[in-house]
């Protein structure tokens, strides 16, 4: 009776829970709608593309040259922020894996002491004192972690966020701690744009009326008035947007906390994140020190697949950790290394190679599972001797 | 690369004979003796097992700033002094300041890559990253010198969503380990 398995390796976005997809092999991470994004797109390069096109022409013999390559220069940047808002990780923070879910449990039950039975368990909260104020962190059921200040659970995008913003569906994605400066130069850099577009086309108007007559105009330039309505609308909504995150900015809010009031009112509890010096706090948050993704999306991971009949599959299940059918007797031996994924900090220096569980990002296992196993799928001697072989 | 190999309890051994002497043969280093000294994280890797995790929590008291509690796990008073545990903890613990201190360093970064749209990113490597990569060599560091030979592992706090510090308990096979630990299952040390 031998085990025949394939051990493949993906990467470790496509194990990765939350309903995002991610493209170019894990390089770009998205929400999973991404239609209104799609319509972003289309109306900044469309409208851009008509300016270029009937505007600046005019604009560039009887103006100046200098008027469609500034154009040219913010189309470029509010593409790139849009891009680099949409495609980056926000901040997402990784669910927890099963020992660390399963210690914070303990922790909490003996926090609670004994509930009488019949009674509701008190919520899940922690109290911590940030710069002499009292912080609530509440438990996130779905990550089962304790949320840090100023984490969110975004439920579109099924993941905790840190310094969650708001989920924005122009962009795609969530806006968070990793690309909320690049959303707030998006949205900045899209006002310019929208501003100076708006100008040009009045002022291209003005001049060939003086010169041709308005309707006439308007007949050899239709682009101008598909152009002037986009502007419009535009100005009114992203000029505005722009407004309030400076505002939030530089009182060093979040538009999550604004909408919840958190730190609005006079009993409550006052921002204890903010500087109280608004340029402080535009520098903290524009400025400040660019954090790294903590999710590994393109790392390398291993996958079991059993690949033959029925003697095999019943060997295959004991290493394939996903299994439900798996049999209890291999599977409480213990790991050499604790493996859940391939970039354990073990493996650097031991140089151990590891059998991935996939026990936390699995969609196999329903949530409420009790005990998941927690030991690596290579318990079984031939598969490891059968992987020996491969090396 | 060398194998993470585990032993087996009696049963999966009768299933499989053949292949439990081979592997056997090739992959252990038995331990005799009753306690356990791990001189290294390969001796470690060979012949431990798993009994528990500890995790040490963020510090939250000076805001967002990644900051881990110095206060000693007691599960680990019998492992390790806790003087050496406090001295990792807060040199970790001023990594990460270094790592997100607002100053002119990162302002100077910070607007220099705006002004080239950042695009400067896909060439640079940002002072976080930087000091990450201190981050990761320091802990193996650790690890090898003074966590692995008291049977101790970290774990580096990136690959856990810079959440926690987790630290791994093990215990020599060959001391025949019964953990209250639910995580194992005792081997028994019959071969050994």
């Amino acid at each position: 009776m031998s085990a025949v398995m394939i051990s493949k390796k993906v990467r470790k976005w496509e194990k990765l829970p939350g309903k995002n997809t991610f493209c170019c092999d894990g390089r770009v991470m998205m929400a999973r709608q991404k239609g209104v994004f799609y319509l972003t797109l289309f109306l900044i390069i469309g409208t851009c593309a008509l300016f270029f096109a009937f505007e600046c022409p005019y604009l560039a013999v009887h103006l100046s040259a200098t008027i469609p390559v500034f154009a040219a220069v913010l189309f470029i940047f509010v593409i790139a922020m849009l891009l680099r808002t949409s495609f980056s990780d926000p901040g997402v923070l990784p669910r927890a894996l099963p020992e660390e879910a399963r210690f914070i449990e303990m922790e909490i039950e003996a926090a609670n002491g004994n509930v009488p039975s019949g009674q509701r368990p008190p919520p899940r909260i922690r109290n911590v004192e940030i710069n002499n104020q009292i912080v609530k962190l509440k438990y996130c059921y779905t990550c089962k972690i304790f949320r840090p200040p100023r984490a969110s659970h975004c439920s579109i995008c099924d993941n905790c966020v840190d310094r969650f913003d708001h989920h924005c569906p122009w962009v795609g994605n969530c806006v968070g701690k990793r690309n909320y400066r690049y959303f707030y130069m998006f949205t900045l850099s899209l006002s310019l744009l929208t501003i100076y577009i708006f100008t040009f086309d009045i002022v291209h108007v003005v001049m060939r009326s003086v010169d041709d007559g308005f309707l006439s105009t308007l007949k050899e330039t239709p682009g101008t008035v598909l152009e002037v309505l986009v502007c419009f609308f535009t100005l009114w909504s992203v000029v505005g947007l722009t407004g309030f995150h400076t505002y939030l900015i530089s009182l060093n809010q979040t538009t999550n906390e604004d909408i919840k009031g958190s730190w609005s009112g006079k009993n409550r509890v006052q921002n204890p994140y903010s500087h109280k010096n608004i340029f402080k706090n535009c520098c903290e948050v524009l400025c400040g020190p660019t954090y790294p993704s903590v999710l590994d999306r393109r790392g390398l991971m291993n996958e079991d697949l059993p690949i033959s009949s029925s003697s095999a599959a019943q060997s295959a299940s004991l290493s394939f950790n996903n299994s439900k059918s798996a049999q209890p007797i291999t599977k409480t031996t213990a790991p050499l290394i604790p493996n859940e994924h391939a970039a354990d900090a073990a493996k650097a220096s031991v140089g151990a190679s590891t059998e991935k569980t996939l026990s936390s990002p699995d969609d196999h296992r329903p949530p409420s599972s009790s005990a998941p196993p927690l030991a690596s799928p290579e318990t079984d001697a031939e598969s490891s001797v059968t992987k020996d072989r491969k090396r | 690369m060398s194998r993470v190999v585990v032993a087996h309890d009696n049963i999966t051994d009768t299933r499989h004979p053949t292949m439990r002497d081979a592997s056997t043969a090739s992959s252990f280093s038995v331990h005799r003796g009753s306690m356990a000294e791990f001189h290294s994280l390969q001796e470690m890797k060979h012949s431990a097992s798993l009994v528990m995790k500890v995790f040490i929590q963020r510090d939250y008291s000076e805001g967002t700033v990644c900051r881990f509690q110095t206060k000693f796990p007691p599960e680990l008073d019998s492992r390790i002094e806790k003087i050496l545990l406090e001295e990792t903890v807060k040199t970790l613990n001023s990594f990460y300041a270094e790592a997100e201190k607002i100053g002119g360093q990162s302002y100077l970064e910070g607007c220099l890559a705006c002004a080239t749209a950042y695009v400067i990113f896909l060439c640079m490597e940002t002072r976080y990253e930087k000091v990450l990569r201190k981050i990761t060599s320091y802990i193996q560091d650790q690890n090898e010198k003074i966590y692995a030979p008291r049977g101790l592992l970290i774990t580096d706090p990136i690959e856990r969503g810079m959440r926690v510090l987790e630290i791994s308990l093990f215990e020599d096979r060959g001391s025949g380990s019964s953990s209250p630990s639910s995580s194992t299952l005792s081997t028994g040390g019959g071969t050994r």
